[in-house]
């Protein structure tokens, strides 16, 4: 994980609620958001408050994200990949709709 | 230098917690000393089931102590809530016991003629396929449907024992955590009962320590058996409400969060995990809700149960040493209003009633 400038890393564009992203290659995605001036990453699910990354480092689940159709990913824990599309997590997951598993 | 108190109980899980409070509120000055973190936590690690229709089929003291709690259960809650203001998590939109396949159902709907032809007052359905997934939609293809009762529900587990520690608190009782009991003694008509740092004297003793029991029973000739038997469970992220009641093995909590459950595992003192038994607990769940193939796992934990040879409860009177007891089970969440608000009264009696003799320690000893 690193949100400093690295003269030797690539950068990928990657996608926030449908706006593009630089990122490079090497970030997770909660740094490249971060970098990109993202503070709010979900609502939860108990009453709908914002909530961004707090420890930054896998513990604390406040960052999370919907990466590619997949609900409740840790942005913090997950490397950019170019063409991710991410959407902030909406509460809780609704696993009785969308697609089959 | 010893404190008085009029009852002592050694364990402060669901069972000492739901007894000592109970003792409290019939005006005995109660302490429960509880061993500490050290412990073997079975309050710690329950599924948060109110269950009836799976208990005592064959053993009708059993099945009408369980029904006895059910029904006081909304007492229970009611008070402890008037007394915290927390909301414990308490339901009872009956429960739902899923058969996967027929040979299951055919089994379950047997048992429940064994239960109902001894517990008059218990109602129950075997529901097919369709009825089933008509009261819990979601249900997966090849369920053969279940059995639905309407006296069953569920609670937060750690919420009611929290409950029950704020309600003895409230009423002029107290904990001594970290008090492992290190030796007790009958002095006159009272016992004193030792811990590394200070020592309690009480007319009543009440050993409700879970697996703990057997060794503090011994202290006193009384011969309580009791072993692990552990269970695992998993829990999900919090996932929009999907059921709308408990299941004996798929629990949606309140919060959203979904509970999958459960084993029986003869492993000694181990409270770990498997991958094996969570890959099954797993599998039969995706089997009953393949929804549930989206949702996130983030914790899994394995805690004992606290098992007689029989299975049923231990509620056990020392003759030798009168105002002595114990009381231990599995099942503390569905039992703890029947004994805060009928084994602790007996307690304070000094007897137990004919209806829990069936259930008494003695049973083990003419075998």
């Amino acid at each position: 994980m690193s949100s400093i400038e690295r003269e030797d890393a690539g950068q990928i564009i990657i996608e926030f609620e449908g706006q593009p992203v630089t990122a490079q290659e090497g970030d997770t995605v909660a740094a490249a958001l971060l970098r990109a001036g993202y503070w709010t990453f979900r609502m939860t699910a108990v009453n709908g408050r914002a909530r961004g990354p707090f420890c930054m480092m896998g513990v604390c689940f406040d960052c999370l994200v919907e990466i590619d159709g997949l609900a409740n990913c840790q942005a913090c824990m997950t490397d950019v990949q170019a063409g991710m599309r991410i959407k902030r997590q909406q509460g809780a997951n609704d696993i009785s709709h969308g697609a089959a598993p | 230098m010893s404190t008085n108190y009029d009852a002592i109980v050694v364990g402060g899980g669901l069972v000492g917690s739901a007894i000592a409070y109970g003792l409290q509120r019939q005006g005995l000055s109660t302490i429960i000393l509880d061993e500490g973190d050290i412990a073997y936590r079975a309050a710690r690690g329950n599924f948060g089931l109110v269950w009836v229709q799976s208990k005592g089929i064959d053993f009708p003291p059993y099945a009408q102590w369980t029904w006895q709690s059910a029904e006081s259960w909304s007492e229970l809650n009611a008070e402890i809530n008037a007394i915290t203001g927390e909301d414990i998590g308490y339901r009872r939109p009956g429960g739902a016991e899923i058969c996967i396949n027929a040979e299951e159902f055919e089994a379950k709907r047997e048992n429940m003629l064994r239960l109902s032809s001894h517990a008059r007052h218990f109602k129950f359905e075997m529901l097919d396929r369709k009825a089933m997934a008509d009261l819990v939609p979601g249900l997966g293809p090849d369920v053969a449907g279940g059995c639905y009762s309407p006296a069953d529900g569920h609670a937060n587990p750690l919420l009611l024992l929290r409950g029950l520690h704020q309600c003895l608190l409230a009423k002029g009782g107290r904990i001594d955590n970290g008090a492992m009991v290190t030796a007790i003694q009958r002095r006159g008509e009272a016992f004193a009962v030792a811990t590394a740092k200070a020592e309690y004297q009480g007319a009543r003793l009440v050993l409700a320590a879970g697996l703990g029991t057997p060794g503090l029973a011994a202290m006193i000739g009384m011969n309580v058996p009791v072993r692990p038997q552990r269970g695992q469970i998993m829990v999900t992220e919090r996932v929009k409400p999907f059921l709308s009641l408990p299941l004996s093995r798929v629990r949606q909590t309140v919060e959203g969060g979904v509970q999958l459950g459960d084993s029986k595992e003869e492993v000694g003192f181990n409270e770990g995990t498997t991958s094996s038994v969570m890959n099954r607990i797993a599998n039969r769940a995706v089997k009953m809700f393949p929804h549930l193939r989206r949702a996130n796992v983030v914790r899994a934990w394995g805690a004992l149960r606290v098992m007689s040879p029989d299975g049923y409860p231990i509620y056990a009177r020392s003759e030798r040493h009168p105002g002595a007891f114990a009381a231990v089970c599995h099942s503390g969440v569905t039992l703890a209003a029947a004994h805060v608000l009928h084994l602790a009264g007996y307690i304070a009696e000094g007897a137990l009633p004919e209806t829990l003799a069936p259930m008494s320690e003695r049973r083990f000893n003419n075998v």
